[in-house]
């Protein structure tokens, strides 16, 4: 099997980003007014951004609701409503002033109170935001455009939790809404983003309807991912939901639709060849895919055996049977973002080169007793398919014994969820993916958690992960924080938390009268003209 | 006649009972879990177990099924797990795209698969009979997603006279509407118009061997006069019931034709539902279109009665 080489890895890298910068649509002369009509990844079933982690609400509400910071193109935190901000010296209490003229879309201006409940409300809900909250003293509003945090112990990264850009995103609402419980959804959508949602045209599995939001004082800077200036030149944008990717790629080539967030890859060589059509890659930082082994049964609650799944890996070919066309993968020996800052080898020798007879020696030396290992299939989302039979290929290898269990998506959901050994409707090994945004440092990571039951699915109980994590966090200076985030990758491979298999990267579609799509990692409606 | 009626119409409230406890059950026992889905990538154990609480999934079946049942007696729905919106608005949304997709498609039916029956019985053994049975056997085994993308390239993407997708209401104008649902009801007639072709012409057959027939045709009336008034007429019972039948099939063939052209209608509202396990949106759908079979098999009696006035209930 084809293994990873420095060449290799950098030649997908420079293919990723020359197609990456070759496609960018350029913004020409912007018009402004007209209806975009949008195919949209999934259907917008949950509007509150924080009650859920999916990204077509994380999407959604980039919409509706403005954030304190926002992230751009190079991965830099930048104000976004915060017009201005102090540290004290000791770093350990900051003072945030909103910008003028910031108005919800009920006509209300936004008030530092506003933010202090909708930062409260996402505290409770999200990891970063929970890490932050365990080392604050106190949240509260000083006047109406100003607020402060104090801390109670040392935290680093306080700029970067506050413009994290993927879910949960710290999102801003009023504060009457932000104060309904985070186990419930807000019932009200009223943000101050730079669009308003029309709840009346609502119809979800079909349609999402946007308009304009005209109070909006956008910052007077270039755009950049979510931070600079929200320039909006759309009056309305509508999302239609095309469960058929046939359907979605016909009406996109008739002309009614102009953009089609995702297309399967397999449509992408045909939208190529259309002269009306144009593709990007809007997510440069890419998908990282994941294979996971349960910690809590036997044969993955024993180290050697976690260790062999390091061994038995070979990311090309999960890679090659997952996504297929190299120009959209590339492989990548860290369990952080290859395109992200903390992009390490540190540990990762087992990745870089498949070594199955170690595979075979580590299962005996676990003990391995042949009791069938239970591979989650998910049979209705191609890639995790695809990398379901490769592990199932590379498993018996290995001299596993192995069952696979073949569910849909919504069953995996609750199959994952499951505690029960495998024998009693439990898992062995499950594969996911997370956007590259969701694995670029320790705070953000679920496959470097190590809190046992506190952990995501799979619940391996590392604590010393933890206390890397909780140091990484307390670290201010990045040369430290570069150094801790290697231990954790260490320590999580080492002890096989998970295994990535690979990053790829899914371009987006759309019409050439449509022009301003800016690089990030959800489709961003501001900058974006129709002609 | 309207006493029977109302008699019927009573008699369905069991069947209806009958048929909401069976799918509350049925969902039940299916994989899955609603507070799973919702609770998203990083729920806890705990937020997944107050997520169920708050829906109310951790109570025994017994006390889900009563409070399910009040709430029907009540005439509500429920709401949507994941969306948050009534039930029954999303079925109002919903329904008037499949019950115009369902009536189109069964007029074309009805337009194309009686005539193309009674002259296929006419001229039986003629290559008009045997293109009718040709086409026929073609429209049963076309599958469906398969022909709509073909009338999709050849009427929408080749030609450009149609739209590719999607469903325009009434109020939007008499093209604007009607151009959407000509694709899809196409599409989902055309296996209907071959079962009803096909039934009325063996139905026709056995009719246009009585003799009253022969005597018709002997006083020299003319043949459509023959085939419509007198043959057609005592030929339709078994057709009437396959029309009825169709309606129902109609109803649950247009998830795919709903897929296919992206019409937001009850088949998506259910599939989606069900691939969410949003169970007051499944139970809610079923509930209704169950009804809606319910009535449609007393207006097929009620037509039994008025075409063969000898039947009595």
């Amino acid at each position: 099997m084809s293994q990873l080489t420095r060449r290799r890895f950098v030649a997908g890298a420079t293919t990723v980003a020359a197609a990456t910068a070759l496609a960018t649509p350029r913004a020409q002369a912007q018009k402004t007014g007209g209806t975009l009509r949008f195919v949209a990844q999934a259907d917008l079933k949950i509007l509150d951004p924080v009650w859920t982690t999916a990204y077509i609400t994380r999407n959604h509400a980039y919409l509706v609701y403005d954030t304190l910071f926002g992230t751009d193109e190079k991965l830099a935190v930048k104000p976004q409503m915060v017009d201005r901000h102090s540290v004290s010296k000791d770093g350990m209490k900051y003072a945030f002033t909103l910008r003028d003229g910031l108005r919800w879309h009920d006509g209300q201006a936004v008030a530092a109170e506003d933010c202090v409940e909708s930062l409260k409300r996402w505290m409770k809900k999200d990891r970063f935001g929970r890490l932050l909250a365990a080392h604050t003293a106190k949240l509260a509003p000083a006047d109406r455009k100003t607020f402060t945090l104090e801390l109670g112990e040392r935290f680093g990264p306080v700029l970067e939790a506050l413009g994290k850009p993927s879910s949960n995103v710290p999102f801003m609402m009023p504060a009457r809404i932000a104060a309904t419980s985070a186990d419930e959804q807000i019932k009200e959508i009223v943000g101050s983003g730079p669009f308003r949602f029309v709840k009346d045209e609502w119809q979800p599995g079909n349609q999402v309807v946007y308009v304009k939001h005209a109070d909006y004082r956008p910052r007077n800077e270039a755009p950049s991912g979510s931070a600079g200036g929200k320039k909006v030149n759309l009056e309305k944008v509508v999302w239609r939901y095309m469960p058929d990717a046939a359907t979605a790629a016909a009406a996109l080539a008739a002309g009614e639709v102009d953009w089609w967030e995702i297309p399967p890859i397999d449509f992408i060589p045909t939208i190529e060849q259309t002269a009306s059509l144009a593709t990007f890659l809007p997510d440069p930082l890419g998908t990282q895919g994941w294979l996971r082994p349960n910690h809590l049964h036997p044969p993955f609650n024993n180290k050697k055996a976690r260790q062999a799944l390091v061994a038995m890996m070979s990311q090309e070919t999960y890679l090659q049977a997952a996504i297929g066309v190299p120009k959209y993968y590339r492989t990548c020996p860290s369990v952080f973002a290859c395109a992200g800052p903390y992009a390490s080898k540190a540990g990762a020798e087992g990745l870089l080169h498949q070594n199955m007879e170690r595979a075979r020696q580590l299962v005996k030396e676990s003990g391995y007793d042949g009791r069938p290992v239970t591979v989650v299939h998910v049979t209705d989302i191609g890639f995790l398919s695809g990398a379901a039979l490769v592990t199932r290929d590379l498993l018996t290898q290995a001299g596993f014994t192995v069952d696979l269990k073949a569910v849909d998506w919504s069953t995996n959901l609750a199959v994952r969820a499951k505690k029960d050994p495998p024998d009693k409707g439990g898992w062995n090994v499950l594969h996911t993916w997370w956007m590259a945004a969701d694995v670029m440092h320790p705070a953000v990571h679920f496959g470097v958690s190590g809190a046992g039951p506190g952990a995501w699915f799979g619940w391996p109980e590392i604590p010393q992960l933890e206390q890397l994590i909780t140091e990484w966090v307390r670290a201010t200076d990045q040369p430290k924080r570069k150094q801790l985030a290697e231990a954790i990758q260490r320590t999580a491979l080492d002890e096989v938390a998970y295994v990535p298999w690979g990053e790829w990267f899914l371009p987006t579609a759309f019409r050439r009268n449509v022009t301003g799509i800016q690089k990030f990692i959800a489709p961003l409606f501001w900058n974006v003209s129709i002609g | 006649m309207l006493a029977e009626i109302l008699r019927r119409l009573m008699a369905t409230l069991p069947v209806m009972a009958v048929v909401a406890i069976a799918v509350f059950a049925l969902l039940h026992v299916t994989p899955g879990d609603p507070a799973v889905i919702i609770a998203g990538d990083y729920a806890t154990t705990d937020d997944i177990a107050r997520i169920r609480t708050r829906l109310g999934l951790d109570q025994p079946f017994t006390t889900q099924v009563a409070i399910w049942v009040g709430r029907i007696v009540r005439g509500d729905l429920g709401t949507s797990i994941f969306s948050g919106l009534p039930v029954s608005t999303l079925i109002g949304q919903r329904a008037g795209t499949t019950a115009w997709l369902t009536l189109f498609a069964m007029l074309i039916s009805v337009g194309v698969g009686v005539p193309v029956g009674v002259v296929a019985a006419w001229r039986r053994g003629s290559w008009i009979d045997r293109a009718v049975m040709v086409f026929a056997v073609s429209g049963f085994s076309m599958p469906t997603f398969w022909l709509g993308f073909i009338l999709v390239y050849v009427f929408a993407i080749t030609a450009g006279w149609l739209p590719v997708q999607g469903y325009l209401p009434v109020a939007s104008g008499a093209w604007p509407f009607l151009s959407h649902l000509i694709l899809p009801a196409l599409t989902l007639s055309v296996a209907y118009m071959a079962l009803i072709a096909r039934m009325t012409r063996a139905s026709m057959l056995g009719v246009l061997e009585e003799d009253y027939i022969r005597t018709a045709f002997a006083k020299g009336l003319a043949p459509r006069g023959v085939l419509i008034r007198h043959a057609l007429k005592n030929a339709s019972l078994p057709v009437v019931t396959i029309v009825g039948i169709g309606f129902a099939l109609l109803i649950g063939g247009a998830v795919v034709t709903e897929s296919v052209f992206a019409l937001p209608g009850l088949g998506r509202l259910t599939v989606d539902a069900i691939v969410r396990r949003d169970y007051p949106v499944i139970q809610g759908v079923l509930l209704v279109v169950s009804g809606v079979y319910v009535l449609i098999n007393l207006v097929v009696d009620v037509l039994y009665v008025v075409l063969d006035p000898r039947i009595r209930y």
